[in-house]
C-alpha cells in the first residue's frame, strides 16, 4: 500500500510537471482493495482491470520501473510504452489485460475463468472495475454466465460512489452491487474498501471455493478516490465535508495506525516500509526518466492480423 | 463573431435547444457537468433534466433509448464521450437506426443525432484517438459528417438535427480549441452532403477533412512560396459523399491526393480515390494518391508513435510536392 501511494504520489506530481502526461487515473484512497485482494492472489492466478489499473498491476508484483516508465510512454514500459496509464498488462505477473474501455475486461476474465478450470484446477480470474462499469451490459451479461456456468472468477467492484463526474444515485436505483449478485445466486460481500485487513479476509473466503470447484464471487469494495477523476479534475462536484470525511478513513495510514496499536508493526518499521517505498518509487522516476523512447518505426510491429 | 469548434458546438446546440422544444440531449455527465467538453455547460440548469438526460455508463443503451424517442417524435442527441466508446451502440445504431427508414418502406425514420468526439493528436493513447468514420460512412441509412471549421460545423450541426434521418455527427477533438474562425449571424443552415473548396489552386487539388483538412491547409499556404498551388477540398460529409464536387474539382488540375488519419486500408480515402479513378479519370495526369494512418490497431499512447501515426503538415507537404512534380 505504500508503494501504490507513493507510486500515485509521484505520478501525481509529474503529470504536475508535464513529465507524464495524457488522461492519468490514480487510485488514491482506494489502494486498499488492490493490495487485500492481491495478497490472496497466487502466482498461477490471473487479474484484469480497467483504467485505473496503477495500484493492481503494483500490487501483483510488477516493477514500479517498468510501470513509471509506461505512464512516460518510454520503451522500457510494461507495453514498451504503447499502452500508458490506461492500458498496463504484465503478463509475467499474470495480468493480462487493462483496459480504457469501461467494462470491457469484465467478460474476459470469464473466459480465462473457463480456460483455468481445465487447464490449471484451483487457479481463478480476477477482474476489477468501478461502480460505473456495473451499469454497462458487460456487467450483468457476465455476471449472468459466470453464475450459470460456475466460472472461478472474482469479480472485484471498487465502489468509490462516483463515475467520473456524478454520483452512483445519478446511475442507479440500487444501493449495493452486491443485489445484482443476489439475483444471480452468487456469493457476494460488501466490505468496507478502506480497511485492507477486512478486505484480505473477505477476499479470502471467496477465493477460496472458487479454487474447489465453485464460483463465481463478487466483492464490493465501499471506498472513495481522494484526488478527481483524472489528473487534473478539480473535482467541485463533491463536498469538501465528504472529502474530509472520507480522509480520515485513509486506509494507507489506517493499516499502519492499527497495526501498530496491534503491536504487529513497530513504529519504526512502519516508518521504514514508508521510506523504502519511496525510494523504490525515486528509483523508478530516475530509471524511467533516462530510458529512451520506443523507435517510431516499432508503430506498426506486433499487430497480428 | 470569432469561435472556436467547441464553442461553435456548445452554441449550435443552445440555439437549437431554445428554438425546438423537441431536441434532447442524453449521455453520460451531459447534465450538470455540462459534459466532458463542456459543450452542455448550462443546459439543465435553463432546459431541465427531462430535456438534458444524465445517463449510466451504457452506450448501447443511450443510442437505443434515443431512437426510442426518436420513433416517438423527439429530436434526441447522443453524446458518445468519444467515439472510441460509441462501439457498444454499433450494435443499435447499424442495425436499428440505419435501417428504421427502409424497414418501414419510407413510413418512418429516425431523426437522431450521434455527436462524437473523435481522433487523434492529443496524446489520448488507444482509446480516445480513434477514427470510426468508416465503420460508420459504409451503411447506407446513416449520414455521417466530419465539419471541422466554426462556420462548418454551426450549419451542419443544425441540418443534422434538423434532419429527419440518423447523423453521425463527428467533431475533431484536436481541433475543438485549435481552430477558430468567424461564424456569420442568422439562422443559415448547410446541407449534408456538401464538400467545399477551402482553398483554390490551379497545380494540385488535395481532400481531406478533420485535422487533416488543417494540416493539408497549411501544408498548401507552405508550397505557395515555393510557387506551387495546391487547392485543398474539405470533404466534410462521408455519407452522402459530394460526388459531384469532387470529381469537378479532381479534373481541374487532374493530379489529386487525399489525406485522412484512418487507418489508409478500407478507409475514406479508398473511396474517395476510387470515385476519381472512376469518374475523372480522362483528365488525370498521375496516380490519385492517398496518405492515410498506418496499419496499426491504435493509436500509441508514446509520443513518436503518436506523431508517427498521425500524418503532419510536413509529410503531407513533401507528398504534395512529389505529387506536383508527377
Ligand atoms: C465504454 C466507456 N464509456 C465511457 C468511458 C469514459 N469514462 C472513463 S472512466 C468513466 C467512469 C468510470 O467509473 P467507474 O467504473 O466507477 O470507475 P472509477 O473511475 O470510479 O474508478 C467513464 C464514463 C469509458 N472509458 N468507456
Amino acid at each position: 500500500m505504500w508503494l501504490i501511494r507513493a507510486f500515485e504520489e509521484s505520478v501525481s506530481e509529474l503529470v504536475g510537471t508535464g513529465e507524464v502526461v495524457g488522461l492519468v487515473h490514480v487510485s488514491i484512497g482506494q489502494e486498499a482493495s488492490a493490495v487485500g485482494v492481491c495478497d490472496v492472489l497466487e502466482a498461477r492466478d490471473r487479474v484484469y482491470s480497467g483504467h485505473r489499473a496503477h495500484g493492481h498491476v503494483l500490487a501483483r508484483g510488477a516493477d514500479p520501473a517498468a510501470v513509471m516508465a509506461e505512464l512516460m510512454g518510454k520503451a522500457a514500459g510494461l507495453c514498451g510504452g504503447k499502452g500508458g496509464s490506461m492500458h498496463l498488462v504484465d503478463v509475467a505477473h499474470g495480468v493480462l489485460e487493462a483496459t480504457g474501455v469501461v467494462g470491457g475486461t469484465i467478460p474476459l476474465a470469464l473466459g480465462t475463468a473457463l480456460a483455468l478450470r481445465e487447464t490449471e484446477p484451483g487457479a481463478v480470474a480476477v477482474v476489477f472495475f468501478g461502480d460505473g462499469a456495473v451499469q454497462t451490459g458487460y456487467f450483468h451479461e457476465s455476471l449472468n454466465i459466470a453464475a450459470l456456468w460456475k466460472l472461478p472468477v472474482l469479480l472485484v467492484c471498487e465502489n468509490n460512489g462516483y463515475a467520473e463526474f456524478t454520483p452512483r444515485s445519478a446511475h442507479t436505483p440500487v444501493e449495493r452491487v452486491t443485489r445484482h449478485a443476489e439475483t444471480y445466486g452468487v456469493d457476494a460481500r460488501t466490505v468496507d474498501g478502506n480497511d485492507v485487513v477486512a478486505i484480505r479476509e473477505a477476499a479470502s473466503a471467496l477465493v477460496a471455493p472458487l479454487r474447489s470447484g465453485g464460483g463465481p464471487a463478487l466483492l464490493e469494495c465501499l471506498t472513495y478516490r481522494m484526488r478527481g477523476h483524472y489528473e487534473g479534475d478539480p473535482a467541485k462536484y463533491r463536498e469538501a465535508s465528504e472529502v474530509a470525511e472520507w480522509k480520515a478513513k485513509d486506509p494507507v495510514r489506517r493499516f499502519a495506525s492499527g497495526a501498530v496499536a496491534t503491536g504487529e508493526l513497530s513504529a519504526e518499521d512502519a516508518a521504514a516500509c514508508e521510506a523504502a517505498a519511496r525510494r523504490a518509487v525515486a528509483a523508478a522516476v530516475s530509471a524511467a526518466r533516462s530510458a529512451p523512447f520506443p523507435a517510431a518505426s516499432a508503430l506498426t510491429e506486433d499487430v497480428g492480423g | 463573431m470569432e469561435k472556436t469548434n467547441v464553442q461553435a458546438v456548445h452554441d449550435t446546440l443552445l440555439e437549437e435547444f431554445r428554438r425546438d422544444e423537441r431536441v434532447m440531449i442524453l449521455g453520460e455527465d451531459v447534465g450538470k457537468r455540462g459534459g466532458v467538453f463542456r459543450v452542455t455547460e448550462g443546459f439543465s440548469e435553463e432546459f431541465g433534466t427531462d430535456r438534458v438526460l444524465d445517463t449510466p455508463l451504457a452506450e448501447s443503451s443511450i443510442v437505443g433509448v434515443a431512437i426510442g424517442l426518436a420513433l416517438a417524435g423527439m429530436r434526441p442527441i447522443a453524446e458518445m464521450q468519444f467515439a472510441d466508446f460509441s462501439t457498444p451502440a454499433f450494435d443499435q445504431i447499424v442495425q436499428e437506426a440505419a435501417r428504421i427508414r427502409y424497414r418501414s418502406n419510407g413510413q418512418w425514420g429516425v431523426p437522431m443525432v450521434v455527436r462524437m468526439p473523435w481522433g487523434g493528436g492529443v496524446r489520448g493513447g488507444f482509446y480516445h484517438s480513434q477514427s470510426l468514420e468508416a465503420f460508420y460512412a459504409h451503411v447506407p441509412g446513416l449520414k455521417v459528417v466530419a465539419p471541422s471549421t466554426p462556420r462548418d460545423i454551426t450549419g451542419m450541426l443544425r441540418s443534422a438535427i434538423r434532419d429527419e434521418d440518423p447523423v453521425i455527427f463527428l467533431e475533431h477533438k484536436a481541433t475543438y480549441r485549435g481552430v477558430k474562425g468567424e461564424v456569420p449571424e442568422g439562422d443559415w443552415t448547410i446541407p449534408l452532403g456538401t464538400a467545399e473548396v477551402k482553398r483554390e489552386g490551379t497545380d494540385i487539388t488535395v481532400f481531406a477533412y478533420g485535422l487533416m483538412l488543417h494540416h493539408c491547409l497549411r501544408a498548401a499556404e507552405a508550397l505557395a512560396a515555393d510557387g506551387i498551388s495546391a487547392a485543398v477540398v474539405d470533404v466534410r460529409s462521408l455519407r452522402p459523399l459530394d460526388a459531384a464536387t469532387i470529381v469537378r474539382e479532381a479534373r481541374k488540375t487532374g493530379k489529386c491526393l487525399v489525406v485522412y488519419e484512418d487507418n489508409r486500408l478500407f478507409g475514406a480515402g479508398a473511396e474517395i480515390a476510387a470515385l476519381i479513378a472512376e469518374e475523372a479519370f480522362d483528365d488525370l495526369d498521375a496516380p490519385v494518391m492517398r496518405i492515410g494512418g498506418p496499419e496499426a490497431p491504435a493509436m500509441p499512447f508514446n509520443k513518436p508513435q503518436e506523431d508517427a501515426f498521425m500524418p503532419s503538415p510536413e509529410l503531407i507537404g513533401d507528398k504534395m510536392r512529389a505529387l506536383a512534380a508527377y
